[in-house]
């Protein structure tokens, strides 16, 4: 069971206010990413909840207990921490029982807990080795080992996967999602990269400036975007944004999708000239200089013929959102 | 990065330095070592050939066993001081507090007096059992003051000692402190675990290393302690606060025993590289990781 409900919450450090008053509410089992640029109080909102900062004011309540003002150890969550933070000096099997024997837990109990997490991690073979002596895979996989014998109500991680290598990265992701499966345990994942978010989360909470842009599923964000920020935050390449008269639309500005926009041979609704073409076989990304835009980004599933310097026609084959000139999305 | 041919033109740079700093410890060493050796008194001319009498006589004295068990203590006593009190200070200083930096630097002074000046100002402006800030107070609670040199003159000493290595304990612990990384800390709050548990578990291990430095350093310079012990007691009353470097002291210089002298010289070389091999053995397995 872990519920978390954040109440009007605020965080000021000396005269500025990272967090102004925000509302969340997080249900049992959900996979909930924190995602935005850095410096957007993502991870400062992460730590409000895991109790290592003090909220300015607002409650935070788990499981509907008020736990606004109680320390980390009794909120019963884990964190996973972006440096893993284990300690140098002990053993894995000692990393891992650690909070167990903070908790006063009897030896045998805990050495069987310790073994069926080693197990599940697959870390069996390195319990009598120190961190020191262990890959950064390894050791993200003893972070999270120390994190589950705990049995939490939530997990947090706060960017976990930021100081592997991109291999280790999308498996070290997908062992998480095969975690969250498992285990059903809500998560609160913080991540600057959107792909994390998009392929991860239940439920995307997108921050900026420490104000909550937008909450929603992966597809609603990618597809129903409610300002500028998130629509040019979500999906890769980004979003491109041109005055609607381009195509003849009345908006003030409009946002398409690099992949909803097509290259055509008859007079398309406006033409450019090729500024960049990236041929990766399975997709074309090109960059198209229109006039009365900025550069138009495309992409073009398989190969295309098309270079540097060609002339192309471009049509939109997609949905349009229209964005009035304070930056919010008037329809999607 | 070095190859064969940089690797001897350092060597060859370096000689002089290494030949200079080999032979100002070398030639003393032999020479106190064949001193050792002979029957030479200050006060008598000529020299003889004394075989390893003058080592008999220096360990046969009734003075070496108390002078050997005192040295203990003071390095003992200074060392714990100094290692508990850096520790408790330095987990201070890396708090954040109002007027950190004046503290800092306030800490870290009494490394900078001498050794003679501070003995001087403990024995004369505080300890002196008439005149001393001591005494004073003692006055005025009602209490009879203390004569410090005269009834516990090693602890004195050993305290005098304590407060000019304490700063140099505490800079030590003090830049380790703030290597430790916070997020063990606060992986380890998350954990549940307590201040103390936090301490103990956390923030002593990672002192471990830097504590077997501070040991070792302050071993080889505590074995030599001289000046506090001239300048307040004497290595008096009797010999209750006479170490090894005192007692050579006084057999050269009081009683013109250079034979003598030396012999004891030589006994503390070998006592103290025992002790610096019993350290390292002991506590050096702390320093490769």
């Amino acid at each position: 069971m872990g519920t978390i409900q954040l109440k009007q919450i605020t965080k000021t450090f000396e005269n500025t206010q990272v967090i102004p008053p925000l509302d969340l509410t997080i249900n049992d089992g959900e996979f909930v990413v924190f995602v935005g640029p850095s410096g957007c109080g993502k991870s400062t909102l992460l730590r409000l909840i895991a109790g290592l900062e003090d909220v300015s004011s607002g409650d935070i309540q788990i499981n509907d207990k008020n736990v606004t003002h109680s320390p980390p150890s009794e909120r019963g969550l884990a964190m996973v921490f972006q440096s893993y933070a284990l300690y140098p000096h002990m053993t894995v099997r000692k990393n891992i029982a650690f909070p167990l024997k903070m908790a006063g837990m009897d030896q045998a109990r805990i050495k069987e807990k310790v073994d069926s997490a080693a197990e599940v991690l697959n870390l069996t073979q390195y319990l009598d080795r120190r961190p020191g002596q262990l890959s950064g895979g390894q050791r993200q996989r003893v972070a999270i080992g120390r994190a589950i014998v705990r049995e939490p109500r939530a997990f947090l991680f706060d960017e976990p996967l930021s100081n592997l290598d991109a291999a280790l990265r999308v498996n070290m992701r997908r062992e998480i999602i095969d975690l969250h499966r498992d285990l059903k345990t809500t998560m609160i994942y913080v991540t600057h990269d959107q792909v994390e978010a998009m392929t991860m989360a239940d439920k995307i909470v997108v921050l900026n400036g420490g104000v909550i842009e937008q909450v929603g599923s992966p597809l609603e964000l990618y597809s129903k975007p409610r300002s500028r920020f998130v629509a040019g935050f979500i999906g890769s390449p980004k979003m491109n944004f041109f005055p609607g008269k381009i195509i003849g639309n009345e908006a003030y500005e409009v946002g398409v999708r690099p992949e909803h926009l097509s290259v055509v041979h008859e007079a398309g609704d406006m033409s450019g000239i090729v500024k960049s073409a990236e041929h990766l076989g399975s997709d074309t990304y090109i960059r198209v200089e229109v006039e009365g835009a900025d550069e138009i980004n495309v992409r073009i599933s398989g190969d295309a013929e098309i270079h540097y310097g060609n002339t192309v026609q471009l049509k939109v084959a997609g949905p349009i959102h229209t964005l009035d000139q304070t930056g919010l999305v008037t329809s999607n | 990065m070095s190859t064969t041919h940089s690797k001897s033109a350092a060597k060859l740079m370096l000689s002089p330095s290494v030949i200079l700093l080999f032979l100002w410890m070398i030639v003393p060493l032999c020479m106190t070592l064949y001193f050792s050796f002979l029957r030479y008194n200050l006060l008598k001319p000529g020299t003889k050939w004394f075989g390893f009498k003058n080592y008999y006589y220096f360990v046969t004295d009734p003075s070496f066993m108390e002078a050997m068990v005192n040295t203990l203590y003071l390095v003992g006593g200074v060392i714990f001081i100094t290692i508990v009190g850096g520790v408790l200070l330095g987990l201070l200083l890396n708090k954040d507090f109002w007027g950190r930096g004046i503290v800092r630097l306030l800490v870290i002074a009494p490394f900078f007096v001498m050794p003679t000046v501070s003995a001087l100002v403990w024995k004369n402006m505080f300890m002196n059992p008439v005149n001393g800030l001591f005494a004073y107070a003692a006055q005025f609670f009602g209490t009879e003051p203390i004569d410090f040199f005269a009834h516990y003159p090693l602890a004195t000493i050993t305290g005098i000692v304590a407060w000019q290595w304490l700063p140099f304990a505490t800079l030590i612990l003090l830049t380790a402190l703030q290597s430790l990384d916070q997020e063990q800390i606060e992986a380890a709050e998350m954990d549940g675990a307590n201040a103390w548990h936090r301490f103990w578990h956390i923030i002593v291990p990672h002192l471990a290393r830097p504590i077997t430095v501070v040991i070792l350093i302050e071993t080889i310079f505590l074995l030599g302690i001289f000046a506090e012990i001239l300048v307040t007691t004497n290595g008096g009353p009797g010999n209750e606060s006479t170490n090894i470097t005192y007692l050579i002291y006084r057999l050269v210089r009081l009683g013109f025993d250079a034979g003598g002298g030396a012999a004891g010289g030589i006994i503390a070389v070998i006592l103290a590289n025992v002790v610096a091999i019993f350290m390292m053995r002991l506590i050096g397995k702390n320093l490769d990781h």
